[in-house]
């Protein structure tokens, strides 16, 4: 009788203790986080490096010194970028994220309406030394215009043109284009030689917005209307699609094996000699690690219509980069302001920036000699004269999404054979615009 | 022979003639299997019924990324999601029907795949001959090993350029006139199907030949006796005697199937190809992805009482039919 008993104790204990469990949320409190645990911090790092494990040798040694500064352990977490959006939102919804994480910097707009994130305003941005110490670039992707940021610039990205020296000297090219004509052209020159002309993801959906984007502004169009409503056909904005994908459908600049590329096969390609061209961000490090060495390569502006790469209608790039931002129901405010602090202070960033071949957003620090290579120079150029900031709308996320997947579709028609037409893209686009939020 | 329940029975008391009052242990043993239960309850409610509860709830709310932080004060949107979902001539709800009428496809082509091949297999496992141990073993490891490395081999295999199909098919057996994309476009369908048929026989496979173990060899003797051939033995005898698994084992792959969530999204991401977009994937894409947590969850309440449906219609008429049999 004593063991039935027991078990039937037991039995009621466990489920209550369940139950108890399942419904303890977290210590959600509004208005700014708390200083409860002031010993500790968690951070959500984006995984910047060529793996996860890159980045733990790059930001562990950091962290042990903020540790030593500041008594403060930060227990780290590289997220892959596929993961972090719903890594962020599931933090969202239950109240148990970290205390201080990585955001994409085009996702602001729409973390920030989410309410989860803190806001920097003048004091919070008075504590890391203010807002003058950024450049005005990076801060233009910080979240929704007329608001307080919702995050503060971490690394700044800018696309370039990398392209393959030998390959082009065998094709007897001089320079890099600086038109899409002269790319186009100086493609044929290059097949002629059996390479491959132009490296994309064409099955990434973010690459692909980004890449639609710097042509729409060439085309002097935008995907939202200027009361924040998505506008995605009107006629630059197609023409925009239309000369992207007409790279591979049409000039065969693009290859069309190239159209299911989402795993960063086309910077493979470039390093292993395959392909001449390539538009990327930032891709110094990452094809140092795949065995192509700086020499073998050279970095110019991406091309534009005409002339040269400047504001107005030959923006060339959209403003890349990472913000860090911090949750609101930390326990730890002062510890996660002082870490935002310390990663954003010149020391950090002229580490960090340097590990990661990014430009630092601290006005500062990018002043440093390690940031004037060559390709430094093209990059942090395209950063101050001629990127544009995506748009900071709170459907920004939404917008990523629905453009980039009818991208994909179009590459997947082109590399099928299926005709691109004006028409298809308009219809393309349409469909995407209806699938957005209509409140 | 005297059951339990009889010895358990309370008895009148010979002298009063009524029954005696319960012992007080009697009641704890009358409740113990309750006790017991309450663990599996507790969690049946905590991990099935309030999620499908607050599920329920979140689809008749305009659940967007403003309210996601505290979902409760999302504004009350009435049938507006439901509404949205089944307008077929609006680009949601057309989009939803197109990715319910390829589940539904893909869903019937997998499970008769599944089941065709499973059953084959089981039934030419049946004769001892040597290596069948090590020919089963290797018959279930696509059902042993874990769903994303196993789906995350055949995007290698399905690559356009560098995959093992297109070298057979098209460099080697030159079926194909060039490489063709398995990953984007209207292959994507055959694609998705052949990995869901790889995955899924061994579980037919498994069960089909559970049930076979049950059918009495001296049926098929006395069948050889009448001079049945093998053809009329799996027709006469093994497939009516499978009856009953089958009818499980169709139910269960049906559900599955039309569930899958992690073979799609592995194989194409998060934006599947429109000739493969299941309706799972369709959801997640509308609730995570565009983040109209609302519509999605008035998508999933709507695909849970489709499969409630079915499951009801197909539980109804296979014990209809049991019963007929037995009545027989």
């Amino acid at each position: 009788m004593r063991t039935i008993r027991a078990a039937a104790t037991g039995a009621v204990v466990m489920s209550l203790a369940l139950a108890a469990t399942a419904c303890g949320g977290g210590t959600s409190t509004d208005g700014g986080g708390s200083n409860d645990s002031p010993k500790t911090l968690t951070y959500w790092a984006s995984n910047q490096g060529a793996s996860i494990e890159v980045d733990k040798k790059v930001l562990q040694p950091e962290l042990d010194k903020f540790e030593k500064q500041t008594g403060i352990k930060v227990k780290l977490e590289v997220v892959p970028w596929s993961d972090l959006l719903n890594r962020i939102l599931t933090a969202t919804t239950s109240g148990q994220g970290p205390d201080v994480l990585n955001i994409g910097n085009t996702w602001s707009a729409s973390l920030q309406a989410t309410g989860a994130l803190l806001p920097w305003d003048e004091a919070n941005l008075a504590k890391i030394g203010g807002r003058n110490r950024f450049v005005d670039s990076a801060l233009g992707s910080t979240g929704a215009e007329g608001k307080d940021p919702a995050a503060v610039p971490l690394y700044s990205m800018a696309y370039a043109l990398y392209y393959n020296k030998q390959i082009f000297a065998d094709a007897g090219i001089a320079q890099p284009p600086a038109t899409w004509a002269e790319l186009v052209a100086d493609g044929k020159k290059i097949q002629a030689k059996g390479k491959q002309v132009l490296g994309a993801e064409g099955a990434n959906v973010s690459e692909n917005v980004h890449h639609v984007f710097v042509f729409a502004k060439q085309h002097g169009a935008d995907f939202f209307a200027a009361d924040g409503k998505p506008d995605f056909t009107s006629d630059g904005a197609v023409a925009a699609v239309k000369q992207y994908v007409d790279l591979m459908a049409k000039d065969k600049a693009i290859p069309q094996g190239n159209a299911e590329y989402a795993q960063n096969q086309s910077v493979s390609d470039f390093a292993k000699g395959k392909t001449a061209m390539l538009l990327w961000q930032s891709a110094s490090s990452n094809l140092k690690s795949q065995g192509m060495s700086e020499d073998k390569y050279g970095i110019a502006p991406v091309p534009v219509q005409s002339g040269t790469p400047g504001t107005g209608a030959q923006v060339n790039s959209m403003v890349a980069g990472i913000n860090l931002a911090v949750f609101k129901n930390t326990d730890n405010l002062d510890g996660a302001t002082e870490f935002v602090k310390f990663m954003t202070g010149d020391e950090e960033q002229k580490i960090l920036n340097k590990a990661y071949s990014t430009i630092p957003p601290v006005a500062s620090a990018q002043s440093d000699a390690g940031f004037n290579s060559a390709a430094n120079a093209v990059l942090k150029d395209t950063l101050a004269k001629s990127a544009a900031a995506l748009p900071q709308v709170a459907d920004e996320s939404q917008f990523e999404t629905v453009v980039g997947t009818a991208v994909k579709e179009l590459f997947a028609d082109a590399a099928a054979g299926r005709p691109v037409t004006t028409e298809s893209v308009k219809a393309k686009l349409a469909k995407a615009q209806q699938q957005m939020p209509t409140k | 022979m005297t059951t339990t329940a009889e010895v358990e029975k309370p008895r009148a008391d010979p002298g009063t003639g009524r029954a005696p009052r319960p012992r007080p242990g009697r009641i704890r043993r009358i409740g113990l299997p309750y006790l017991l239960l309450l663990p599996a309850l507790v969690l049946e409610l905590l991990v099935h019924l309030v999620p499908m509860a607050i599920g329920i709830v979140m689809s008749f709310k305009e659940l967007t990324q403003f309210y996601i932080r505290d979902w409760g004060t999302a504004p009350w949107s009435g049938l507006d999601n439901y509404r949205v979902s089944v307008d077929f001539d609006a680009p949601v709800g057309e989009a939803l029907l197109h990715s319910f009428l390829v589940t539904v496809g893909f869903t019937l082509l997998s499970v008769g795949l599944c089941w065709l091949i499973g059953t084959a297999a089981a039934i030419f496992m049946q004769d001892t001959f040597r290596g069948r141990g090590l020919l089963r073993a290797l018959f279930l490891v696509p059902y042993a090993l874990p769903v994303y490395a196993a789906v995350i081999t055949w995007v290698f295999m399905f690559q356009h350029d560098n995959g093992l199909v297109n070298h057979v098919l098209h460099d080697q057996l030159h079926l194909t006139d060039k490489p063709s994309f398995w990953l984007i476009g209207d292959n994507s369908f055959y694609a998705l199907l052949t990995v869901s048929v790889w995955k899924g026989w061994p579980f037919a496979f498994l069960i089909v030949m559970a049930g076979l173990q049950n059918i009495p060899g001296e049926l098929y003797e006395a069948a050889a006796l009448d001079g049945a051939g093998m053809w009329q033995q799996i027709r006469r005898i093994t497939l009516p005697s499978l009856g009953p698994v089958n009818q499980v084992l169709v139910l269960v792959l049906f559900l599955w199937t039309f569930n899958d969530f992690n073979t799609p999204f592995v194989l194409f991401g998060r934006a599947a190809p429109e000739a493969a977009d299941l309706i799972s994937v369709h959801i997640y894409q509308a609730s995570f992805v565009t983040w109209n947590f609302g519509t999605g969850s008035a998508m999933s309440v709507l695909l849970l009482l489709f499969l409630l449906a079915v499951t009801g219609v197909y539980l109804a008429v296979t014990s209809r039919g049991r019963r007929a049999s037995h009545a027989r």
